[in-house]
């Protein structure tokens, strides 16, 4: 029922690993380590979404919410190493034509 | 018709620690029954979104108070209801008070329970919204296999 979260930087930008399970509990953890990183401009965070065992509208909710802050800013957001489980959530709300995300 | 087989009920304090124990146990209840992985995977999101929504609910008008899961099992399908009236409900008499599922309320609910609701809807084969003192979401998910075998029921029902 933990979350854990690792941050490091990157060349390509703040690389962050999230491990554990995401929902209503764990969720506003993630948002406040996440949001804080998309300070200031043109921001690239890469989160490794491998070891998420799972993920319901709250968790989406917090990546949305990266993803619109980001785009404003003129940053970006990619969501990497996702379980056919997570893309399958990603794709059935639609947010997997919106938002940068990939299996591995 | 069906009556249940089983019934099991849990009470949880409306608070979101206790949303990932409901899964744990429609984990088990689900595996014994012989769900797939993947559609073990999908109830475990329908009824985490319905918890989600009860305990947000009780914490946006600050009363505290509990979500009851009950789960029917039967042995062609799951149903499962959540309730964040915080008071045990009879299971049978509840689910009659529901009504037929239509279109159009699905889409008022859509827009009303945003993300959550629609991945309830998506994931589970038949969700019915009642709102009355407080709201209670009930959910049926049919063996694999099963589901077919309902619809042909009900279009031999149909055609006779």
């Amino acid at each position: 029922m933990n979350l854990k979260i690792e941050k490091q930087q990157s060349e390509k930008g703040i690389l962050v690993q999230v491990a554990g399970e995401i929902d209503a509990f764990t969720a506003p953890k993630l948002r406040e380590e996440l949001l804080p990183l998309a300070e200031g401009s043109n921001k690239s965070i890469i989160v490794n979404l491998k070891d998420v065992s799972y993920l319901d509208s709250t968790g989406l909710g917090v990546f949305v919410g990266l993803f619109k802050q980001l785009k404003k800013s003129g940053g970006e957001l990619q969501l990497t190493d996702l379980s056919d489980r997570l893309k399958r959530l990603f794709e059935i709300t639609g947010l997997s034509h919106i938002m940068n995300i990939s299996v591995n | 018709m069906n009556e249940v087989m089983d019934y099991i009920e849990m009470k949880i304090p409306a608070k979101p620690d206790y949303v990932g124990v409901i899964r744990l146990t429609l984990s088990g209840i689900a595996s014994r029954i012989g769900y797939t992985y993947e559609e073990i995977e999908d109830m475990k999101i329908a009824v985490s979104e319905a918890c989600t929504n009860a305990v947000q609910h009780a914490y946006s008008m600050e009363e505290g108070g509990e979500v009851i899961i009950g789960f029917g099992i039967y042995p062609d399908k799951l149903e499962i209801m959540v309730a964040d009236s915080g008071k045990s409900f009879n299971f049978i008499q509840t689910k009659n008070e529901l009504g037929p599922y239509t279109e159009s309320s699905t889409v008022e609910q859509l827009s009303e329970g945003g993300l959550g609701l629609f991945l309830i809807e998506t994931l589970m084969d038949e969700v019915r919204v009642l709102e009355h003192s407080g709201v209670t979401v009930f959910m049926v998910k049919y063996l694999s296999g099963e589901r077919e075998n309902h619809d042909q029921t009900i279009a031999n029902r149909e055609t006779n």
